[in-house]
């Protein structure tokens, strides 16, 4: 047979550990703290505003760029909460997830050979997306710093050929986050060089130690920040698929020109059940942000006890502790302790080629769940110290 | 609310020192802060929630509501009714509730005829009492923001980004 897949598509860097996936997904009765979700599921408020609208027949589609009263809804929740004035009608559209507003900012600003620098250890989909719209993604490495982006590392990254950089924080993998000064800082940067910032801030209601300031607050930023979020982290919603993006009217012209082509629009269910989120959801939010803090504590002190040596993550439901004590490489360490004492952990190797001594835990799972997780980590240690 | 009783009253089987962990103090101001509830009877006691009919050896209970009504009699308040009725063991909640009737309380009993007669004998013949309708609970749903329903646990997939 013809050969049918694109040369961009054979291009694609095939995921490393998807034959790893497969061992976790084949195995029965693993505890899982490699899952990145919620592990509420959707609070029943928000469910029942989703039944009542299919039961009422709302069944059709919407308009492209989203719901009416759901995009005026993020806007004076954003006016409220941060200050932040997005139009509704120019400035917001709703996407398929966060996922699919970062893929049409990036197929909206890039032209072929376009640099994108991201920060790494981060999320996996956004190199090989930016590399699919023609891009080239210039990677950080942000692990001499506690997985931090610099001003200076960021600006030794920048050349002419720079379009923009995609910010994540809190940070998937780490947790990792900035407080208003260090995002400055960075702003500074990216302003000297005219960047476009892409902030995905979807774990940005789930911040324990300080308030979250979305890049776009920041004085000067908010004409050349592409603002993401959604409601899949901090509401539970990620079955739901819907999140925004917010940003300066051309940008959000050009992703609305490929939504309407591609998606269309946001399945109406979850856009309903979106705004009933925002109306009512937010007292949910935080008993869920409390539950995590406190999980992230115990995480946390048991990872170094145990001799994991893990910096305290201050957003998501992320810990990023080092594995060197056990003398394994991130691989080896997740099959063997799979296997073992099944338990499943990700590689650092996932969230970028070089993070091979660490894994990602996912504290989004039952107290009793973590407790049990960490107590097999640890005879997993001893056997193999 | 402190976060520890929010804690424990979701899970009372968590220890002070995993508390302590997850607030980052010292296990022993933990305890001492749960002896201090305790005692100043913020803590009431510990017990688990029991989904009853899953039991196969158990026989089912009846429990019935009750409303009951009381005729206001000086120098006799409210309150002292209620501990006559709270009082009986048979009697598992109770409370004074605006509206039609004062009180309304909850009885258990082994069967309808240990509970019919509980109604009969004791509680209408108590002084005071007006009036008196019953209402046999049929299925209990959920129990103290318990849903009384074993749920599939974990419907995510094992592992994802």
């Amino acid at each position: 047979m013809k050969d049918l897949v694109s040369e961009k598509v054979k291009q694609m860097h095939p995921s490393g550990i998807r034959a790893f996936f497969d061992l976790v997904l084949g195995m029965k009765d693993v505890i899982s703290l490699g899952v990145g979700e919620p592990d509420f599921v959707t609070p029943w408020q928000i469910r029942e505003a989703g039944i009542a609208s299919l039961e009422e027949g709302f069944t059709s589609y919407t308009s492209n760029k989203g719901l009416y009263k759901l995009r005026l809804t993020i806007s004076q929740y954003l006016k409220n909460k941060y200050g932040l004035d997005y139009c509704p009608d120019e400035e917001i559209l709703i996407t398929v997830g966060v996922s699919e507003a970062l893929d049409l900012v990036l197929r909206s600003i890039i032209n072929s050979g376009d640099k994108i620098i991201i920060p790494e250890p981060c999320y996996v989909s956004y190199g090989p997306v930016s590399e699919l719209a023609g891009g080239i993604p210039v990677y950080i490495d942000t692990s001499k710093n506690n997985f931090k982006l610099t001003p200076e590392s960021l600006e030794k990254s920048i050349d002419k050929k720079a379009k923009a950089i995609i910010l994540n924080y809190p940070t998937n993998p780490t947790g990792v986050s900035y407080t208003k000064k260090e995002l400055e800082e960075i702003k500074k940067i990216a302003l000297k060089y005219n960047l476009l910032c892409i902030s995905d801030e979807v774990y940005g209601d789930l911040t324990y130690d300080f308030t979250h300031t979305p890049f776009a607050t920041l004085p000067q930023a908010k004409n050349s920040t592409v603002y993401l979020d959604g409601f899949s982290k901090s509401y539970a919603m990620t079955g739901w698929r819907v999140g925004f993006a917010c940003g300066p009217k051309e940008i959000i012209a050009a992703m609305t020109k490929i939504h309407q082509y591609t998606i269309m629009c946001v399945s109406i269910t979850s856009q309903i059940a979106a705004s009933e989120a925002m109306h009512s959801g937010r007292k949910s939010v935080e008993e869920m942000k409390r539950e995590y803090k406190r999980r992230r504590e115990f995480v946390v002190s048991e990872l170094n006890r145990i001799g994991l040596e893990c910096s305290k993550p201050q957003g998501a439901f992320y810990a990023f502790p080092s594995i060197k004590s056990s003398g394994l490489k991130a691989m080896d360490f997740c099959q063997q302790l799979l296997k073992e004492e099944k338990v499943a952990v990700i590689p650092g190797t996932a969230f970028g080629a070089q993070f091979a001594d660490n894994i990602r835990i996912s504290y989004a799972a039952s107290f009793d769940n973590l407790k049990e997780a960490l107590s097999r980590i640890e005879s997993f240690l001893k056997r193999n110290r | 609310m402190d976060e520890i009783l929010e804690i424990l009253e979701k899970n009372a089987l968590v220890t002070p020192e995993e508390i302590a962990k997850m607030l980052k103090k010292k296990p022993e101001a933990i305890k001492e802060a749960i002896k201090k509830y305790e005692k100043e009877g913020i803590i009431l006691k510990y017990k688990t929630v029991i989904n009853k009919d899953l039991i196969k050896t158990e026989e089912p209970s009846v429990r019935a509501l009750i409303e009951v009504n009381i005729a206001p009699q000086k120098d006799i308040g409210f309150d002292k009714i209620a501990e006559r009725i709270y009082s009986f063991p048979e009697v598992t909640d109770c409370c004074l509730i605006s509206g039609t009737y004062d009180l309304l309380v909850i009885v258990e009993g082994k069967n309808l005829q240990k509970v019919s007669q509980f109604v009969a004998e004791k509680l209408s013949c108590l002084e005071n009492i007006r009036g008196i309708v019953t209402h046999f609970l049929l299925k209990k749903y959920k129990e103290d923001g318990v849903i009384l329903k074993h749920r599939e646990e974990n419907k995510r997939i094992a592992i994802s980004y």
